[in-house]
């Protein structure tokens, strides 16, 4: 089989499924797979794998509109662009635009695909492609007024060192180049929601830091990954094309 | 959806690993409560990690589920960062399913495989808000049930269980729903709880401890007599005839997080009469009882189709015994819905060729080690435990594994046996000598990792009379071994900490006494010791010593024929006078045949319950004197068989 093709997915994760970790939901994709009978293709040697290329990390407990998964599957040799199932869907056949519906059925709850896309070229990944992640967040102990002030005082710096640890050492950063928008939304059940977008290159900003910044007292308990954004041509697009099949989140936004 | 969700979510974020509170598993119930029908909460006392698997959970539940009168939710002992969380915000523990808390349920129910965790069993109670003392609950507490195989010996729990439920549980959990559910329909009249536990008595299988009055004479016990006409001088465990008539669990649990025997699990039999004399559970497990073929392959084609797992294991007590073992992994290996990429697991291994036959049918293409338990370094000793494997087994079954592929070798041997003696010890290091040595001959880098546990005595075993070797001298024991191993780099030389056989050993074969120790250890924080990040040996030495319990008394002590065992009104089918007999036929050297194959000697596991042996295949497979040629003769050379490596695949 020549011409494999890549099938990017771009998938929610809602609700409870939320505390898994990254690791969990790519065991729960393989199971997937398996059981709808997608024909992943597999990579050589002792133990083969199959081939999926997951985006960027989301923290265990943070949700997520948006998330995206690279599938390298074998097109039907008949050249239709449809997929020849296999294993349990030995002698179906998928066309893309059933993919969405068919992988959520057997996804668990929370987890639901909303658009599938055929890339034509095989571009960077995903984790090199995306360099910036819209998100909403909820911190609990902060008062919606107050976290007006602090938002307008953050975004009037121009540079915000704040430190943090990595692999056991102590980093300063500064995270003001990698806010590019911060509102409040209003108050919720615990404190106050807030949008973001955090830059992803050379590494995520999670809005977990921001709390740092915003409220030193106040605890993160909601954070939902609303976009990812990858850029071209100047804007940030989300890295599936507008008119993906059944992709309501997936749209362009220019800065 | 219960209140306790919206307040939990927000601790989830403070606690390592929250995907373990959540539930919402493939496959799981939503269970629907009802006044009329009682709710069960059964509980593995240990992590959502190593509980979720037990298969024993799984299969009650969806048995429970089933049921018009009753409904059944799962629970784990939160790892001690959630269960400060919970007692900080005041919040209960919680079912898995549907986050209800845990005293809305009528039952609450535990699964004890292993004694180490029974301080777990206080923690749950304690954070379900239930009296950990039996007698101190009321009209309104939950039922507090503990069946699985420590309960062979329920006596260090007895002050704190209500019911003990013996044996297989498919059938039991239903008679015991009905008497409870009779309890629920009359309103509970203040002061039936009594009542209730007299009727509960009654049930086959269920041992109400409040029931019984212990005497002593000093450390000794004198008498074990019921208090109450209902209930019976001996309490018979619970046996399922025919598996055949119980393929559960029909949905498997597939969690959303990574849990131990992350797989599809398709029991195909259940029991063992190999007889080896220091297993507990191929003693309180017999007859056995084999799945039909037919079903086993049924239950794995939709059990993979319908969780998408990438690897089944067969499990049993030394599965290659199945008849026709062969064909169903032959079948599983062809099968073209899987693309042949399933792997196959087969937990529990006899030491021969047909078993590396077997081993080399599942394994795809990297072999990396195999595992086999001889149990013990000399042919002597492995008559004295009736662990039948002759060394040619052990070397056929090695050579053969190596000339197939495999680099590493796993031999599991236990150490603190009866009569043991230092060359039956070194034993060991010969036997994995010898096996590198041959492995040397396909491959320069062959190994041989030697894991080494401290023999523990049970109870309903014909070595409960044995006094187990102290934590010292399991220690020189396994200095002996390093002193041996200490030069050859491949021979790699594991063990078990012996501080922690003695605790087993304490909570394994203690009295009603012992109870106020792990209450102790329990209360001083003493949870998860299972773990050995958690396990503290002095704890348990301080508190013994807190409630003048001797350690010496209890488990290094050798028992005499006439005394009381704690456990002497508990019956796991098998006759006192078997025990005995075969206890000392142990000491004699002699060994006993496999009843499956061979006459029934009747240890009364089938004779006092009207079961009996399923087994499709009249003889015993072939290969190794495991298979055909039991030696079970005292200490007479049997002619040597080279086993035929050709013809095992
Ligand atoms: S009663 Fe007889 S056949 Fe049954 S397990 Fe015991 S010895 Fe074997």
């Amino acid at each position: 089989m020549t011409g494999n093709s890549i099938l990017r997915i771009r998938y929610s994760k809602l609700g409870k499924i939320r505390f898994t970790s990254h690791r969990d939901v790519a065991r729960i994709w393989e199971r997937t797979l398996r059981r709808v009978g997608i024909p992943v293709v597999f990579s050589e040697g002792f133990s083969p794998r199959p081939r999926l290329g997951f985006g960027l990390a989301l923290p265990t407990g943070y949700e997520s509109a948006g998330e995206y998964l690279d599938i390298i599957a074998s097109p039907s040799s008949e050249g239709d662009g449809m997929f020849d199932g296999v294993g349990y869907a030995s002698g179906r056949r998928f066309d893309v635009d059933q993919l969405p519906d068919l992988l959520s059925r057997a996804l668990p709850e929370g987890i639901d695909v909303q658009a599938v896309e055929v890339l034509t070229t095989r571009g960077e990944s995903l984790q090199e492609q995306v360099v910036r992640c819209g998100w909403a967040f909820e911190i609990a102990g902060l008062d919606p007024h107050l976290a007006r002030e602090r938002v307008k005082e953050v975004l009037d710096l121009l540079s915000l060192p704040t430190t943090r640890e990595h692999k056991g050492a102590v980093r300063t950063d500064d995270l003001r180049p990698a806010i590019t928008r911060l509102v409040v939304v209003g108050p919720g059940d615990w404190g106050t929601w807030l949008e973001a977008d955090l830059s992803a290159k050379p590494r995520v900003v999670r809005p977990s830091e921001l709390v740092q910044v915003l409220a030193p007292d106040g605890e993160l308990v909601h954070a939902r990954r609303t976009h990812q954004w990858k850029e071209q041509a100047g804007a940030h697009q989300e890295p599936i094309s507008c008119d993906a099949t059944l992709a309501p989140h997936a749209m362009v936004r220019v800065l | 959806m219960s209140a306790l969700w919206t307040r939990l979510e927000p601790l989830l974020l403070r606690v390592q690993k929250p995907a373990r509170y959540v539930g919402g598993e493939d496959g799981m119930a939503s269970p629907q409560h009802a006044p009329g029908k009682v709710a069960w909460l059964i509980v593995y006392p240990d992590t959502y990690e190593i509980g979720l698997p037990n298969q024993g959970i799984q299969i009650l539940a969806e048995i429970l589920n089933e049921r018009d009168d009753a409904v059944a939710e799962r629970s784990y002992t939160p790892w001690p960062d959630m269960a400060a969380q919970l007692r900080t915000a005041g919040i209960p523990l919680f079912s898995i399913e549907t986050h209800r808390a845990a005293d809305e349920f009528d039952v609450v129910g535990f699964n004890l495989a292993t004694e180490l965790i029974y301080t777990n069993v206080l923690e749950t109670l304690d954070l379900a808000g239930i009296p950990i003392h039996a007698a101190q609950r009321d009209d309104d507490h939950p039922v507090v049930v503990v069946g699985g195989h420590a309960s062979y010996n329920p006596e260090p729990m007895a002050d704190f269980v209500d019911v003990f439920a013996l044996g297989d549980g498919e059938e039991l959990v239903g008679d015991i729903t009905e008497v409870v559910s009779q309890w629920k329909a009359s309103g509970k009249p203040k002061g039936s709880r009594r009542q209730l536990l007299r009727e509960l008595a009654k049930v086959q299988g269920c041992y109400v401890p409040s029931l019984y009055d212990v005497t002593y004479d000093g450390d000794d016990i004198i008498s074990i007599e019921p208090n109450a006409p209902e209930a019976p001088d001996l309490v018979q465990k619970r046996t399922v005839a025919d598996l055949a008539d119980w393929p559960y669990p029909k949905n498997q649990l597939v969690p959303l997080t990574e849990v131990v025997h992350d797989r599809l699990n398709v029991e195909i039999f259940r029991g063992c009469t190999r007889g080896c004399r220091f297993c507990q559970a191929g003693m309180i497990t017999r007859p056995v009882r084999e799945r039909p073929a037919e079903q086993v392959r049924t239950m794995i084609g939709e059990g993979l189709a319908r969780t998408g797992y990438g690897e089944v294991a067969l499990t049993s007590l030394s599965t290659a015994d199945f008849s026709g073992i062969e064909q169903v992994v032959q079948g599983i290996v062809d099968d073209p819905a899987t693309c042949g990429q399933t792997s196959i697991s087969l937990p529990s291994l006899r030491v021969d060729t047909f078993t590396v036959g077997l081993a080399a049918k599942v394994a795809n293409a990297r072999r990396s080690g195999l595992t086999f338990a001889p149990e013990a370094g000399t042919w002597r000793m492995r008559q004295i435990i009736n662990k039948l494997v002759l060394d040619e087994d052990l070397y056929g079954a090695v050579e053969s594994a190596y000339s197939q592929g495999w680099p590493r070798m796993k031999l599991y041997f236990l150490t603190g046996l009866p009569s043991e003696m230092d060359e039956d010890t070194l034993g060991i290091y010969e036997l994995a000598q010898n096996c590198v040595e041959l492995g040397r001959k396909y491959n320069k880098k062959a190994s041989v990792t030697v894991s080494l546990g401290g023999f523990v005595p049970k109870a309903h075993t014909p070595f409960q009379w044995f006094g187990q070797n102290s934590a010292q001298e399991l220690g020189r024991k396994i200095g002996l071994l390093r002193d041996a191993s200490r030069r050859n780099n491949r021979v790699n030389l594991k063990w078990h900490d012996p501080k922690a056989s003695t605790i087993d050993g304490l909570v394994s074969r203690g009295d009603r006494r012992l109870g106020r120790v792990v209450e102790r250890v329990w209360r001083s924080g003493g949870v998860f010791q299972e773990w050995g990040e958690y396990f503290d040996y002095d704890l348990w030495v301080q508190s013994c010593e807190a409630e003048g319990i001797s350690i010496e008394h209890v488990v290094t002590r050798h028992r005499h024929e006439d005394e009381v065992l704690p456990w002497q009104h508990i019956h796991a089918g098998l006759h006192a006078d078997f025990l005995w007999q075969d206890w000392q036929d142990a000491l004699d050297g002699h060994g006993i045949p496999d009843c499956r194959w061979t006459p029934c000697y009747d240890c009364g596991a089938c004779t006092e319950y009207g079961v009996e042996h399923i087994v499709a295949s009249p003889v015993p497979p072939a290969g190794g004197s495991q298979g055909t040629g039991q030696d079970t003769s005292p200490d007479v050379l049997v002619p040597v068989v080279v086993p035929d490596l050709g013809a095992t695949t």
